[in-house]
């Protein structure tokens, strides 16, 4: 703190990615991508019960080009596959997923002919929340997770930096 | 035993060459007819002011593929729910379909919601319904290969389009 001292006008000097991913981490705009009962659970997360707002993640956006995180909440058919890498991949970075609920972590127990087993196997993942489906405080705590995954980010702040 | 119900004493009258079975186990009129004569029969159902089964509840099919104590029988079998609005009665009619050549006429004609519900006893079991406008699959994708809910479909088979076969 020693240089702020000397600073005329309350300047705060911090590491810019630390700043940045201050930022990022209390501003997620989340893509619901709900297919199935998990969906429920995802609402009333999202209700004023449980007040996601209090983590900066109210507000979902239900275009893919304005959201940070994609939120993958029900069963994934081999049918529907498609149109899930297509939304993860119309995203801009940084972007992050979330595979909501056991049958996007792993295809939970519909081990069949129609289920993609894990939504892994099509696109990166950055967090799991198992459950079927997982409870409000279960979400809640997958949060806090990722956004303690995104404030230790090396953050990419100029065009063509690769996230690492 | 109770007196058999109105739709098994008229169908039995009148359809006794092609009426296999019939039985109604706590009053759950079941019939199975001869492989082919489903149309008349379903027709007659239908249009028979004293049954008068205005609604097809479901149609769908079982494959008895190694089933116990079914040898030499046909191997699936297409089942239709019907159920009468006005005299609130319902019936179940089966038709054996032989693995040979899996075809049953369609009643599309007679309830027109058939159209999809035969769209998807196609998609699953494969069995192809002779008459349909429009026969294609109606839950699984065109690139899928083979019908899902049939005995001999592998259980860990799997066709994704995007990833890896897991
Ligand atoms: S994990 Fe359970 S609640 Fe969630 S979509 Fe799958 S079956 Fe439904």
């Amino acid at each position: 703190m020693g240089v702020e001292k000397a600073l005329e006008g309350g300047i705060l000097l911090s590491r810019l990615d630390h700043v940045i991913g201050w930022a990022r981490k209390y501003s997620i705009f989340q893509y619901p991508f709900v297919t199935a009962c998990c969906g429920m659970e995802y609402m009333s997360t999202a209700c004023s019960h449980y007040d996601i707002d209090r983590f900066g993640a109210g507000l979902p956006r239900f275009s893919p080009r304005q959201a940070d995180v994609l939120f993958v909440v029900g069963t994934i058919s081999h049918k529907l596959a498609p149109v899930l890498v297509k939304i993860y991949e119309q995203m801009c970075e940084p972007k992050w997923v979330v595979a909501f609920g056991v049958c996007t972590v792993s295809g939970g127990f519909y081990n069949n002919y129609a289920t993609v087993q894990g939504i892994d196997t099509m696109i990166p993942v950055d967090l799991y929340i198992p459950g079927c489906p997982p409870r409000p405080e279960t979400v809640l705590h997958g949060l806090m997770m990722l956004q303690e995954k995104i404030q230790h980010e090396k953050q990419e702040v100029l065009p063509g930096q690769v996230r690492t | 035993m109770s007196q058999p119900s109105v739709t098994l004493q008229l169908l039995q009258e009148r359809f006794a060459s092609v009426i296999r079975e019939v039985h109604s186990l706590h009053g759950d009129d079941t019939v199975v007819v001869e492989p082919g004569a489903n149309l008349e029969v379903l027709q007659f159902c239908r249009d028979e002011p004293r049954l008068a089964y205005n609604v097809l509840v479901d149609l769908t099919c079982v494959d008895y593929l190694d089933y116990p104590d079914r040898e030499g029988q046909p191997r699936f079998e297409v089942v239709y729910h019907l159920y009468s609005l006005e005299h609130n009665h319902r019936v179940r009619i089966k038709c054996p379909v032989a693995a040979e050549d899996p075809t049953v006429a369609t009643v599309v004609e007679l309830w027109p919601i058939a159209d999809w519900l035969e769209r998807e006893a196609w998609d699953m079991f494969g069995v192809n319904f002779a008459g349909h406008p429009d026969m294609r699959r109606i839950l699984m994708y065109e690139e899928f290969e083979g019908h899902p809910l049939r005995k001999d479909y592998s259980i860990s088979r799997r066709q994704p389009l995007v990833g890896p076969k897991n």
